[in-house]
């Protein structure tokens, strides 16, 4: 792993649905199971709802990550829309390559209303990614084209 | 840039004035985050004109504050920082419109569920989580927008899926309740696994006395619309108005009322079962786990309701002989066909129900390969005195009585093994104590051994009853067991296991051996909830919308669930659950009216490209594309929108505004996250 600048923290933004990884995450609270603070969860009623724009502006913003949680397949409390965001996701993730961008910093997951312990892991994961993957190059104060955004 | 107005604001809203609350939730949240850092840092953000903290706010002083502090300052939103949305964003809410806002001028930061209980040791990383959600909601409060839910009139009936003990027992209130209910049951008589048990624990009583008297009430109800040999095919609608679809596949049988329709005077089955000795074709009864025959055209047992020959298509020869049989009443019909049945109803019970797990795949055990190792429900049967061998307890390879029987409990439950299942069934303990009890009672002489790894005798009389099994001679070996070998001479068993307690392994020679086999929810089961938008536990049990303090409803609204396929659960527990599901359904339904939330999405007409990408992508079929002033644009059906917002998160030019969820409102929520709000 690269030495990650002194002072960064990563800056990773979630969109999660209402109904499925929302419900989860709060699980995982009641549970008390214990995960790294780096992340702000933005809802949605489904991550159908999530436009590509949610997340390029992140990315322009300088997120260093960001991730979309909804429930499994076959779940969607609209029964389609997580399949329509998980196509969606494809296309960005191509568009962030094309931007220079490592696509692993967008991750989906899908995260039901009782896998507490999963959302747990998911943050975790992601965090780790993230890590790995060091600030954005569009990150406000520690990218390295921050001159541009 | 996005519009960040929607199409129906006509003025553009004053200036935003914020106010924060912030919420101690006594140590729940202060425990873990700087309060007093977090409303300082709260009261430099933009738009706040108000900051404030409690220790509850959800109590009544906390909720006054909210209300005094509108009135006072002039509020025009409000941020509560407190738990999660999905618990308290109603409170929060109403306390909003108590104050004088409207109540949609609401956002809520989670800084518990999502911030405090889950970075407990972590103070600083807590802290500056909770001010970065605090900046997020008072970005979105700021463009919040007054909405208003609509009414919709609720029809005054109720569905019931599934009528096993749980679902009668809903039925039967609901339609007492004087709500027309249609009760939907897959099988061709209602009364669910209750109705293969023999006695039911601890009371001893004798299931099928107890069951039968309430399935003659559910099949003489005139409130209650029986569809028996019926499944769910499709579901339309929401709370108030779901559109339901039944499937009732054709029994080739004809009702005394059907007939009647067909114009058949005084014809219809009247059970007299004349059908049955002329038929040739003979096949096990799953009612009675195979263990006895039925005919082609068969019933489950004598008291079935509704008393109704069924025909069974896949070992139908359609020789003809049961419709001569059957003579002057024309009820057979063998050309019959499946049905498709339309109802409207306010509410919807779920009472699925639960199965065996098919513990042959616990393959050390031996079920289907040694015939003297049998499954509890199969034991229900045997022991049962209108079952297949009259009551007479016998082993499968011989007929001879057994006189040493091994009970094997937790039989695929509690087990992490990845081939049974990790949770307690919660009934075997107790049925099997009970299997004790009628062989001691039934067969003098005979022992019944119980591998055990602990007995959860939780309920009213449950312990009392362990007592007395182990007072009349059970023997109990706390112990799994870990292998079974049949003698193939004599097809006795040998057990193998661990006896914890004495910490030595230990081997023993029964006849007979009962699997009391994990429960798991069905097949069927899970497309049904499917259909109703209904999420399922890590192992497919039918998911509560909270566990304490929800624990009969759903998530989908109007969607409620009784008995055991929410989970393992016995009668007692099962008919509670069912009354407290009936009671749940029929407030809908009697308040005349629901509110719908006002999420719905709105065409903005000026930026709408008459593309129609929209309208393929909604699974509501609530757009469709309109001419209006020459041009072509999107139009929303309103009550058929869910609010989903699938269309919003495609439409390219940004045409679609999602009430509550508008593009200006998230992008501000995003903004507000990385580079502090300012654009
Ligand atoms: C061996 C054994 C012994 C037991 N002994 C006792 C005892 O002594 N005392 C006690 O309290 N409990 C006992 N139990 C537990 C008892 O069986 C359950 O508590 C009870 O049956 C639960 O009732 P239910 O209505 O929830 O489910 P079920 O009885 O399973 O009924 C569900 C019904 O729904 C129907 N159905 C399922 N899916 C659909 C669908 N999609 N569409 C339409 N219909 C559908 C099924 O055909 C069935 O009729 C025992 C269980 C076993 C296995
Ligand atoms: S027609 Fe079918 S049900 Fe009737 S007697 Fe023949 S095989 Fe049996
Ligand atoms: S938000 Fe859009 S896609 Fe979702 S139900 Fe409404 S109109 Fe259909
Ligand atoms: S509601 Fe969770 S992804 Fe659609």
């Amino acid at each position: 792993m690269a030495e990650n600048p002194e002072g960064w923290q990563p800056r990773i933004l979630a969109i999660i649905c209402n109904w499925c990884s929302y419900a989860g995450a709060d699980l995982a609270g009641g549970a008390r199971i214990q995960y790294p603070p780096d992340v702000r969860a933005i809802r949605v009623m489904c991550t159908g709802r999530v436009d590509p724009l949610f997340i390029m502006k992140a990315f322009t913003d300088g997120a260093d990550s960001v991730l979309v949680s909804g429930c499994h397949f076959g779940d969607c409390h609209y029964l389609e829309g997580n399949y329509k965001a998980a196509k969606r996701m494809f296309l960005v993730k191509s568009l962030l390559k094309n931007i220079g961008l490592d696509d692993r910093r967008l991750r989906m997951t899908f995260v039901s209303a009782s896998e507490g312990a999963k959302w747990a892991k998911v943050i975790e994961d992601v965090v780790n990614v993230t890590r790995e993957l060091g600030p954005s190059p569009f990150n406000r104060e520690f990218g390295e084209l921050k001159e541009l955004v | 840039m996005a519009e960040a107005v929607s199409p129906t604001t006509s003025e553009k809203s004053k200036a935003p004035r914020i106010g924060v609350y912030i919420c101690h939730c006594g140590t729940n949240i202060a425990g873990s985050v700087d309060i007093s850092a977090v409303e300082e840092y709260a009261r430099t953000l933009p738009n706040v004109a108000h900051v404030d903290n409690y220790q509850y706010m959800c109590s009544t002083p906390g909720q006054g504050k909210i209300e005094e502090s509108i009135k006072e300052k002039g509020l025009t939103g409000v941020v509560v920082a407190a738990c999660s949305p999905r618990l308290h964003e109603p409170t929060f809410r109403t306390a909003t419109k108590e104050g004088g806002l409207n109540p949609f001028r609401f956002e809520m930061a989670n800084i518990r569920e999502q911030n405090s209980w889950v970075h407990m040791h972590d103070r600083e990383g807590a802290t500056e989580k909770a001010k970065d959600a605090i900046r997020i909601a008072v970005a979105k409060a700021s463009l919040l927008e007054d909405l208003y839910p609509k009414s919709v009139p609720v029809e005054h009936a109720a569905m019931v899926v599934g009528a096993g003990v749980a679902g009668m027992q809903a039925a039967l209130d609901l339609a007492n309740a004087g709500i027309k209910t249609y009760l939907i049951e897959k099988a061709p008589t209602i009364g669910g696994r209750m109705s293969q048990l023999d006695k039911t624990f601890p009371t001893l009583d004798c299931s099928q006395c107890i069951l039968t008297p309430k399935m003659v009430d559910v099949g003489r109800n005139e409130n209650i619309e029986l569809m028996v040999n019926s499944e769910v095919e499709e579901v339309e609608g929401y709370i108030g108005n779901f559109d339901v679809t039944i499937r009732r596949k054709a029994s080739g049988v004809l009702s005394p009322k059907e007939a009647e329709a067909r114009g058949i005077v005084g014809g219809g089955c009247t059970g007299c079962g004349d059908c049955v000795p002329v038929c040739p074709v003979t096949k096990p009864n799953p009612f009675e786990m195979g263990m006895a025959p039925r005919k082609a055209i068969y019933i489950y047992h004598p008291q079935v309701v509704p008393l109704l020959y069924t025909i069974d298509w896949d070992s139908c020869v359609k020789c003809g002989l049961c419709v001569e049989a059957c003579g002057e009443k024309k009820a057979i019909d063998l050309e019959m066909q499946d049905e498709l049945v339309k109802v409207k109803v306010g509410t919807v019970i779920l009472a699925t129900g639960y199965e065996l797990f098919p513990i042959e795949n616990k393959e050390e055990w031996g079920y289907k390969r040694y015939e003297n190792v049998i499954t509890s429900l199969e034991f229900e049967r045997l022991i049962c005195a209108s079952g297949p061998t009259g009551g007479h307890l016998v082993r499968p390879s011989d007929g001879t009585t057994p006189m040493r029987i091994a009970f094997v409990l937790c039989a695929g439950s509690r087990d992490n093994t990845g081939i049974g299942k990790p949770y307690c069934s919660r009934f075997c303990c107790m049925y099997s104590l009970k299997h004790a009890h009628q062989i001691i009672e039934k067969i003098p002489g005979a022992v019944p051994y119980l591998f055990y790894m602990d007995i959860r005798s939780f309920g009213k009389a449950y312990e009392e009853f362990y007592y007395r099994i182990q007072d009349e001679g059970a023997k109990f070996i706390r112990g799994r067991v870990s292998n079974i070998q049949e003698d193939p001479k004599t097809k006795n068993l040998y057990v193998y296991a661990e006896d914890t307690l004495l910490g030595r392994p230990m081997e023993l020679e029964v006849d007979m051996v009962v699997l009391a086999a994990a429960v798991q929810p069905t097949d069927l089961t899970n497309k049904t909830r499917k259909l109703f938008g209904v999420s399922c536990s890590q192992d497919g049990w039918l998911l509560e919308a909270h566990p304490k303090l929800n624990p009969c409803g759903t998530t989908t609204a109007g969607v409620y669930l009784a008995g055991a396929c929410q989970g393992p659960k016995d009668i007692p527990d099962a008919v509670a659950q069912a009354e407290g599901a009936a009671s749940a359904a029929s407030i809908p339904i009697h308040k005349g009216e629901v509110e719908l939330e006002p999420y719905y999405a709105m065409c903005i007409e000026e930026k709408c490209a008459g593309c129609g990408m929209c309208v393929n992508l909604c699974p509501y079929s609530a757009l469709s594309l309109v001419e209006k002033d020459g041009r072509t644009v999107m139009q929303v059906t309103e009550a058929k929108c869910k609010g989903c917002g699938t269309c919003g998160g495609f439409c390219p030019g940004g045409a679609i505004w999602m009430n509550h969820f508008a593009t200006p409102q998230i992008l501000a929520q995003i903004d507000a996250f990385l580079i502090g709000g300012e654009q």
